[in-house]
């Protein structure tokens, strides 16, 4: 799963994206592990986390079934966190985002004093994470990279869609709502806030960061890349 | 995935959250109707809309006037407001597009939600990719491409050509009817999907070969292909190998997943 490495932009677009998430492998600790992932989710609260998820159930924001048609004109859009960390019923990675490296630091710090024996990585600019190891004062591990993206690159949306979607790495925010987003945060039917809560719905493991997406859409008001 | 024709009303919400865009309103039936060549059953219409139960044909009457008066009704737009989303039950070979698609789908193969294993990040457990030694991640499709099998069919033959090892674990190796020839089964070829990971381990000596294969032959893909790749730190958490290597090549390197080494096999009998 490289879901969260390919997010597109600039390291310095990243300042406020720090993923941090931890994994149980297949046949070698995910016995056991859910008490586990549970409690790396309930450390990270303290830290006030934009995000946290788990691929199977998803973010803090999910779709909801049956809803009331009063929800067009009041819809409670409150991500619910608590929902997150008592839906985990399956070994699989959990996430927690931060919009600061000084959340993501301490947060790694605690986690390596509570020592779960689950795999913990940071996807986020090779600075930033270096930064988190160094502060937590524990050596990196190993390091996948992102090299980008290569081939028929023109098929690709604008570079404030690539942004938006590859927040979503398993490809769940479409390039077509992330315009229409847009579209509709330029035409003031929608505040960037508002727009945030549509696409982080469809993010399937919870680490689209609605932060970073608010200021992007905020920018794209003023100036249509 | 198919749209009950019944319920739906042709609001049009669902054809902006369809990935591959392949969505439309039919003029001719006047409903959201699926374009099944194009679909690639990733499930983010049924899984991503929110959901009302409307009565159907009240709906369609009170568009029908909103229509005639050129007034625009402004709902919330992740939202089918009759539930017209119906799950297919697939069948071989098209599961495959959702078995690669749908990353809530399990792949029976590796029991690892998504398109991959679990790369760099189980690393510390695993111990998968050593030192000196390059894991590369090519995924196709991703971001919001999507592609067909017979395209990746170029890059597996081409790797395995320069007797390159494809991840055993991998759920499109488990594809290959070949895996000395990079050959996929045939009848999964003609399948699209959002995205697909082959996954491969050299020598750090091999990064730049490897490199220059993607690029010759990612000219015949008709995709955008993300390339990851990942490798083991010293002891001392440095990484002075594998880096150099792509930034002489001409990567800016900006963003990485760092394994920060905390896990340690726990069950009492490891597979």
């Amino acid at each position: 799963m490289t879901n969260t490495l390919h997010r597109y932009g600039s390291a310095e677009s990243f300042q406020n994206d720090f993923i941090v998430f931890a994994s149980p492998a297949n046949g070698k600790n995910e016995i056991g592990s859910i008490p586990k992932l549970k409690k790396f989710l309930e450390m990270a609260l303290p830290f006030k986390p934009v995000n946290i998820g788990d691929p199977v159930h998803g973010g803090a924001l999910r779709p909801e079934r049956g809803l009331n048609t009063a929800a067009n004109w009041k819809r409670d859009k409150t991500p619910d966190l608590r929902a997150v960390i008592d839906g985990i019923d399956e070994p699989a990675s959990v996430v927690a985002i931060f919009d600061n490296l000084k959340a993501a630091e301490e947060f790694l710090s605690v986690v390596v004093e509570a020592d779960l024996g689950l795999s913990v990585n940071i996807s986020a600019s090779i600075e930033g994470a270096q930064q988190c190891c160094r502060f937590a004062g524990i050596p990196r591990h190993s390091v996948g990279y992102s090299l980008g993206f290569e081939g028929k690159t023109e098929k690709l949306p604008n570079t404030q869609m690539l942004t938006l979607t590859t927040m979503c790495g398993h490809g769940m925010i479409s390039s077509s709502l992330a315009k229409k987003m847009i579209d509709w945060v330029k035409e003031g039917r929608r505040t960037p806030e508002e727009a945030v809560t549509y696409m982080a719905r469809f993010c399937s493991c919870g680490v689209f960061n609605p932060l970073r997406a608010k200021h992007i859409l905020e920018d794209a008001r003023k100036k249509m890349e | 995935m198919k749209i009950n024709p019944d319920k739906c009303v042709a609001c049009g919400n669902c054809t902006y959250v369809c990935p591959m865009g392949a969505i439309y309103i039919d003029p001719i039936i006047k409903r959201a109707t699926i374009d099944r060549d194009e679909c690639v059953e990733c499930y983010a219409c049924y899984n991503g809309l929110s959901t009302e139960h409307l009565n159907p044909p009240l709906v369609r009457m009170v568009r029908k006037f909103f229509q005639i008066g050129r007034l625009r009704f402004d709902p919330e737009p992740d939202v089918c407001p009759t539930a017209a989303f119906e799950p297919d039950a697939l069948q071989w070979p098209r599961v495959v597009r959702r078995a690669f698609s749908d990353p809530r789908a399990t792949h029976e193969s590796t029991g690892v939600q998504g398109r991959g294993t679990e790369e760099v990040k189980t690393n510390d457990v695993t111990l998968r990719v050593q030192r000196g030694e390059v894991g590369f991640t090519i995924e196709f499709g991703r971001p919001g491409v999507g592609v067909w099998l017979r395209d990746i069919q170029k890059m597996t033959w081409a790797l395995a050509k320069a007797g390159v090892a494809f991840e055993k674990k991998n759920p499109f190796t488990l594809l290959m009817t070949d895996v000395t020839t990079g050959t996929i089964r045939g009848d999964v070829l003609n399948e699209k999907v959002l995205s697909a990971i082959v996954e491969i381990k050299v020598g750090v000596e091999r990064t730049e070969e490897i490199i220059k294969l993607v690029h010759e032959v990612e000219k015949e893909v008709e995709t955008v292909i993300s390339l990851g790749v990942g490798t083991r730190c010293d002891e001392q958490g440095e990484e002075n190998v594998v880096a150099p290597i792509l930034e002489r090549l001409g990567y800016r390197l900006e963003r990485a997943k760092t394994n920060v080494g905390l896990g340690r096999v726990t069950n009492s009998v490891e597979n």
